[in-house]
């Protein structure tokens, strides 16, 4: 897989990221975002990392710049679904996400964006579906 | 520390080798009996040391091997090996924050901290070989494991 798919619902875009990433994957999945928020009317973002397995410091920093470009291009981004063993390990790493919003899981995450008009209506268990 | 059976180096030069050297990394930290924890904590050093490799010693080679300790016990020791231009001043190169500006600067030193033991050679002009092990629970060198950053 050389492409992540990006799913949209209503103003906010779910991203299910999923294995061990490639290099080049993780930089295509910033463009794709990128442009997708650029696009118009997106005003969240959802990382969905709860299938991936290892988050080193070049997958960290990723995620980071995804969160500052979504900033930057008025959209807030949460990461949703670090798994115990990463977490652990980001934190005895030393690596912080600074400056980006978490979730639990990708439920919790959907309820952040909750109110802002497009994912209201959207039945919970379709919307977590649709993200795998 | 005796190693069992010494695998064939892998090389690392592009990200897919980078992909494959973490598999195999998995597959004998599984093989050893690590939790899930310490198996993804060694993946991970690996990755930061290999990528090193990659990006600053113009690619490498991966070593992994199993290890027995005196009593039997288990480990993984990875030997990571480059010939790029060395790194002229380690203690700095370890510092967080060092960052030649692909990460975010907490490549070698958050590998350290990962693993049991860690060891690194460098030369001006040589190449960098740094040396990592993990033990499972109970096994290795008898000192109190760090619980958190120091």
């Amino acid at each position: 897989m050389d492409r992540i798919p990006i799913l949209r619902l209503g103003p906010v875009l779910v991203v299910s990221v999923q294995g061990d990433l490639l290099d080049s994957v993780a930089v295509a999945l910033r463009g794709d975002v990128g442009e997708q928020v650029s696009a118009g009317g997106v005003r969240g973002v959802i990382l969905d990392v709860s299938g991936v397995t290892l988050v080193d410091s070049y997958l960290g920093r990723v995620l980071t710049e995804i969160a500052a470009d979504c900033s930057l291009l008025g959209a807030e981004t949460v990461v949703a679904g670090i798994r115990p063993a990463v977490a652990i390990t980001l934190v005895e790493m030393g690596l912080r996400l600074d400056g980006v919003r978490v979730a639990r899981s990708l439920e919790t995450a959907l309820d952040v964006f909750d109110g802002l008009g497009g994912t209201r209506g959207v039945p919970r268990a379709r919307a977590a579906e649709g993200g795998s | 520390m005796t190693v069992e059976a010494p695998t064939v180096p892998m090389p690392v030069r592009t990200d897919l080798d980078l992909m494959r050297v973490r598999e195999a990394a998995r597959s004998a930290a599984a093989a050893a009996g690590f939790s899930l924890v310490n198996q993804t904590k060694l993946v991970t050093a690996v990755s930061e040391l290999a990528r090193n490799a990659v990006v600053h010693g113009g690619g490498g080679e991966v070593r992994i091997d199993t290890v027995t300790d005196a009593g039997g016990g288990q480990g993984v020791r990875l030997v990571i090996s480059d010939h790029g231009p060395g790194i002229p001043d380690i203690s700095q190169a370890l510092a967080d924050g060092h960052t030649t500006g692909h990460g975010l600067g907490l490549g070698l030193g958050g590998a350290r901290r990962l693993v049991d033991e860690f060891s690194i050679e460098s030369e001006p002009g040589q190449g960098t070989t740094v040396a990592i092990t993990m033990w499972a629970p109970g096994a290795g060198p008898r000192r109190p494991r760090r619980l958190s950053r120091p």
